[in-house]
């Protein structure tokens, strides 16, 4: 919302020569966030005077009209100017800007010589300086408003300040001229003027024009008053005109905009009916289902049970509170007035106003709750000021159709405000702050807030008024007193500790969108039953492209994969950590669940179970070299077995031992059939590893090779206390053995056979070979293990070494069929 | 004075005449010095200390002395002896000092070649930055707790005081899903209302986590962006409370200097309601206010919702946005550096922020 500072000096005593960054502390401190504070003053720079046109030169022979000028600006000699306006005569009084001045926008003006003349300074347009970009042509000052040479700024509204501020949605009663003052008058403790009180006027047992009110919940209040005979051409003063257009409202006739100023200056919409153009009575009720209205901007709109209408004997003519109809609106023509003012309920307003997306400023307010006591007093202003400017007859009778509820008493425990400030506020300083705004307060401190404040309903609120106006700078810095000291949990404690394990084995953390196109379970080849298929979308997705909600991370970070790669990188490793989305089955709409009270078990725990399980995932892919080329030779490329490496990492880094991790081969989308490996832990599926499927990087335009990893964090079994190991201090026994086996035997089961088969001297087996050759047999392959054997009290004998290994190979021979290779 | 069945062969015993076992040393020291490494020094050895040497022959003789030269020759030839072999040993110890030397040197390296062998990881600043927050709370009592992102409408909305009919509840900011009842949050605050509803009092929780609002991406908003909101509800807190803990926080992060500033304000989840601004000294454009975030005392309404009675237990509510703060204190200008997940963006802070 803009204001100016005149406007609001009209009804407060703000001192003269008002510092802007003051105003905007002050402003700031009563809760009103400040857009802006421009001194027009400051915009136009050098000298701005009233020029008198004494002689005018037509110029021919351009491409336009030119003429040049000689203006008398107060000194001895007139100025000569050259002006490609015509709107102006010899004896008008113009605004001259002289050499060395600036216009907005950086414009200089200099001495200089134009169409074969000199010409100094410039005679200027509203849009020239800054004002309004309505009139056509150069500013005609009034006649005899002033003398040549003085300064033009006054005249033109420069020498204002314009203050533009944003209201929170709690505070209806300072979208307006009336509110921002009353805040001002407390922040400057200034003498404050209420233009919304009291209402000089009453309601007449005669009415000037029938109207029956069928919902009084809809609409508690509706009042009006008849103006007839007016002058339809009589244009709205320019001062009203320049503080309309201040306030980012187009002027558009002087009854409108009379409606408009008000608005603005007291808080109450308004609406101007011309009175020839109604039919019959009116009645205001809720629409129809389905009747329609043209409102008017020219949108032909049909209407909700809910919404409020005026209508006459023809239909809908207005959608109250919100915006007027096409048939009845104020004409170029209407002489005869219908003014209203009325108050509308703020819920039904919202609702109106999102229903059919139509923010007018009128809505802004009824929406954030505007005073009910205002109708007649509006109605007093607009025709105030209607007769003033335009003339006609005023029809004295008032119609007042008022169901108006008075604000209900708020008993405010004295102490409450101490309590949840932490400042002494003594009864009496409360009831002093409360009082300043408006509040009826008795010693007991019940509390009637005043009509323009029905944010004010619990003790609470009154409250924070105290906080507020009390000055949050007077608020000591305390800490809460200590609790026993606070921990993460421990699936917390595993996300940071896996998050460090990967970055330090080189994996790039990002943090995806978890938006999904519906392609991408195609793409990724999932079978048709697959249970990631079955995701959440988003009714109202920024993309219509990405609508579905991650049921793996993989998707998103293929994408920021090739983002990457894009970008000119070619060897990447990437990690995520993160949600993924699974939603139940079956969907039901959770139990209604009040606000009066917390919800019973039973109903918080029905309303949980339709949340969707949104277990944390963590993802890695890697394309490219996984160690680098460099002078100490050739790169590693990255493969299948970086990323099997990866989920090891990661559940080691949870804190759970090696032993309990195992994999085997599986067949899973989105890997090569394969080159994919499945990660259990304790013998449970937690996850997959490996190669990417060669048809999945083609429809993702991905390298060739890429590898993945994913596994559900959540599905790792707790971290236990980890056993210390018996260190033995007798020196090893180390034996090598080759083993062949058939091609398709996993070397995990060859290495568990041998585990198992060696018995409890073997103290670690590590596969150094594996190899293919023709000397070795179409179908086999040569596995060779370092066996280490050490006893926990003795050093071990080469007979006892032997006989271990020997249980090792023979049971590895039983359970895979290896041979011990010569 | 000599005797007739002296068996002295003066030729013999020449071997054993001082001069000749000077003679012999000098001639082993002049051959050992000479020696230019350790092969020729081994190779020298037999002729001065083997079995055929000067001095091994000159100790053969004895034995034909008469028993009165015995001891005297005995001495003069383990001197001798001795003195080859200190010569031998002196050479010996500097050769090899000689050779580590130039060992040292033959194997010297340019130490300046590249080191990056292995690829280097990241954390993403805003995880860092989260963690650390969170640290910051611990370390003062606090939990932290997670909640879905996935929220019911109910905890993110209705129990927090933002009614039916509250603007925030339109398509204007909310992502709404083809779930009755549930939206993205918009906020961590839905995981306050969860550890409200758990019963256990008193309550001393920061929620970090993502959250969702329908901006569509630019350089200042994101739709998907990160929180941590804090909550205190216990018997007696009051704002003094909220603003030591605020400020506490600010030094925390921020250095000694910072404070903040509070601006009132309107949420519908706290009352009295406030922004507030960070003196933030080391801004990278001159020391500054910064809006930092929005706090307040929880509405008693909330508290209510929550099963919580509004008349004994009060507390205070805060929170700040993640992304905003990696902007202004780490100077990144532009949202989409934090959400487009450039390895070069994150590997720049490597592990910490």
């Amino acid at each position: 919302m803009k204001l100016s500072l005149s406007w609001l000096r009209e009804y407060v005593e703000l001192p003269a020569g008002l510092d802007p960054a003051d105003l905007e502390r002050k402003l700031v401190d009563l809760g009103i966030e400040v857009e802006s504070i421009v001194d027009q003053g400051a915009t136009v720079k050098g000298g701005l005077v009233v020029g008198r046109v004494l002689e005018i030169e037509e110029l021919t022979g351009f491409k336009k009209p030119i003429r040049f000028c000689h203006v008398d600006v107060g000194n001895p000699a007139a100025q000569e100017i050259v002006c490609g306006a015509r709107n102006f005569a010899v004896g008008d009084l113009v605004v001259v800007i002289l050499p060395g001045g600036e216009l907005p926008g950086g414009f200089h003006i200099g001495a200089r010589k134009t169409y074969g003349k000199p010409s100094n300074g410039m005679i200027c347009s509203a849009a020239e300086l800054g004002l309004s970009g309505d009139h056509d042509g150069i500013i005609v000052l009034p006649p005899e408003s002033a003398s040549p040479g003085t300064d033009a700024r006054p005249l033109v509204g420069l020498d204002d300040t314009i203050v533009e501020v944003e209201i929170t949605p709690d505070r209806g009663y300072e979208m307006s001229v009336r509110g921002i003052a009353r805040e001002l008058s407390h922040a400057y403790d200034a003498a404050y003027t209420d233009p919304g009180r009291p209402a000089r006027s009453a309601a007449t047992e005669l009415v000037p024009y029938e109207v029956r009110l069928d919902d009084t919940v809809g609409c508690d209040r509706f009042a009006a008053r008849v103006v007839r005979g007016i002058d339809p051409s009589a244009p709205s003063p320019e001062w009203m005109q320049r503080r309309l257009l201040t306030a980012g409202i187009r002027t558009i006739s002087l009854a409108v905009d009379i409606t408009n100023y008000v608005m603005i200056e007291l808080g109450q919409p308004m609406h101007a009916f011309d009175l020839n153009l109604l039919k019959g009575g009116l009645v205001v009720r809720r629409a129809h289902p389905g009747e329609k209205l043209t409102t008017l901007d020219g949108v032909a709109r049909v209407l909700d049970a809910e919404d409020m209408v005026i209508c006459d004997e023809s239909g809908p003519i207005s959608l109250a509170a919100v915006m007027g109809g096409e048939t009845s609106e104020v004409q170029p023509g209407t002489v005869d007035v219908l003014l209203e003012a009325a108050h509308w309920d703020p819920v039904m307003v919202g609702r109106t106003a999102r229903r059919h997306k139509l923010f007018s400023e009128a809505a802004k307010r009824w929406e954030r709750g505007v005073d009910p006591q205002l109708p007649l007093v509006a109605l007093d202003r607009a025709v105030e000021l209607l007769t003033t400017h335009a003339g006609g007859t005023v029809d004295e009778r008032i119609l007042d159709l008022n169901h108006v509820t008075p604000p209900a008493v708020i008993t405010l425990p004295p102490d409450l405000a101490t309590r949840r400030i932490g400042v002494p506020y003594s009864p009496e300083q409360v009831a002093e702050i409360l009082s300043r705004i408006g509040c009826t307060v008795t010693s007991a401190l019940d509390v009637t807030p005043p009509s323009w404040r029905p944010d004010l309903v619990a003790p609470i609120d009154l409250v924070e008024e105290v906080a507020r106006l009390g000055g949050f700078d007077a608020i000591p810095a305390v800490l809460p007193p200590v609790l026993g000291g606070g921990s993460l949990t421990p699936a917390q404690l595993r996300r940071r500790s896996v998050g460090r394990a990967m970055a330090e084995n080189g994996y790039v953390e990002v943090l995806s969108y978890p938006f999904v196109a519906p392609g991408a379970a195609d793409a990724f080849g999932l079978e048709p039953a697959d249970p990631r298929r079955s995701a959440v979308r988003l009714t109202n997705p920024l993309s219509e492209e990405e609508p579905l909600l991650r049921t793996s991370l993989l998707p998103p970070l293929l994408a920021t994969l090739k983002r990457n790669l894009g970008r000119g990188e070619r060897d990447l490793a990437l990690y995520e950590t993160g949600t993924v989305f699974l939603p139940h089955l079956t969907a039901t709409a959770p139990p209604q669940l009040g606000v009066d009270h917390g919800p019973s078990d039973e109903d918080w725990q029905a309303a949980n179970a339709i949340v969707p399980e949104q277990p944390w995932h963590l993802a890695t892919v890697q394309t490219g070299d996984a160690a680098p080329a460099g002078w100490w030779g050739d790169g590693r490329p990255a493969t299948w077995s970086d990323a099997v490496q990866s989920a090891r990492v990661a559940i080691a880094a949870a804190g759970l031992s090696a032993d309990r991790v195992s994999v085997r081969a599986a067949e899973y989308a989105p890997w090569h059939p394969g080159r994919c490996a499945e990660i259990l832990v304790d013998g449970n599926p937690v996850g997959h590893a490996g190669e990417l499927h060669p048809a999945v990087l083609e429809a993702l335009e991905l390298p060739r090779r890429t590898v993945a990893m994913e596994i559900d964090l959540d599905r790792l079994p707790a971290t236990p206390v980890t056993q210390a190991p018996a260190i033995s201090t007798y020196p090893p026994a180390l034996i090598d053995v080759a083993l062949v086996v058939r091609t398709e035997v996993p070397a995990a089961d060859v290495e568990a056979a041998l585990t198992a088969g060696a018995g409890d001297l073997l103290e670690s087996v590590r596969l150094f070979d594996v190899y293919a050759s023709e000397q070795l047999g179409e179908g086999v392959k040569s596995l060779a293990y370092k066996l280490t054997f050490r006893a926990a009290d003795r050093t071990l004998k080469v007979e006892e070494a032997v006989a271990a290994r020997d249980a090792a190979v023979a049971l590895a021979a039983s359970r895979t069929g290896a041979t011990l290779r010569g | 004075m000599s005797y007739r069945n002296d068996p002295y062969d003066p030729k013999q015993a020449a071997l054993l005449a001082p001069e000749a076992l000077e003679t012999a040393v000098a001639d082993a020291e002049k051959a050992f010095g000479e020696a230019k490494d350790l092969d020729a020094l081994g190779a020298l050895k037999p002729a001065h200390l083997g079995d055929r040497s000067p001095v091994s022959l000159a100790r053969r003789e004895i034995g034909s002395l008469p028993p009165a030269a015995k001891s005297d020759a005995g001495k003069r030839v383990n001197i001798a002896r001795q003195a080859v072999q200190a010569a031998f040993d002196a050479r010996h110890a500097e050769l090899e000092r000689e050779r580590a030397a130039r060992v040292l040197v033959e194997e010297r390296v340019d130490v300046t070649l590249p080191w990056d062998r292995a690829p280097r990881g990241a954390r993403h600043p805003l995880t860092t930055l989260m963690e650390h927050m969170g640290d910051l709370f611990v370390g003062m009592g606090y939990s932290i707790v997670d909640g879905p992102e996935l929220e019911l409408e109910w905890a993110n909305f209705d129990a927090l005081n933002i009614g039916p009919d509250h603007p925030a509840r339109g398509l204007m900011d909310t992502f709404y899903v083809d779930l009755p009842g549930l939206v993205m949050r918009t906020h961590t605050s839905p995981g306050q209302v969860r550890t409200m509803l758990s019963g256990e009092l008193p309550i001393h929780v920061v929620s970090p986590g993502r959250t969702y609002r329908t901006d569509e991406l630019d350089a200042t908003h994101t739709p998907v962006f990160h929180q941590i909101e804090g909550l205190v509800v216990d018997e007696g807190i009051t704002m003094a409370h909220l603003k030591g803990t605020l400020d506490h926080f600010a030094k925390a992060m921020f250095g000694p200097d910072a404070r903040t500033r509070w601006r009132p304000h309107y949420f519908p989840f706290t009352e009295p309601s406030a922004e507030f601004d960070v003196w933030f000294a080391e801004h990278r454009d001159g020391p500054r206010w910064v809006e930092w975030g929005g706090c307040g005392m929880v509405n008693p309404r909330v508290l209510t919702a929550c099963g919580i009675d509004p008349e004994r237990y009060s507390g205070f509510a805060f929170g700040i946005g993640v992304e905003r703060t990696l902007m202004f204190r780490n100077g990144v200008s532009d949202m989409r550096d934090m959400v487009e997940g450039d390895a070069r963006f994150t590997r720049n802070f490597g592990m910490a922020v």
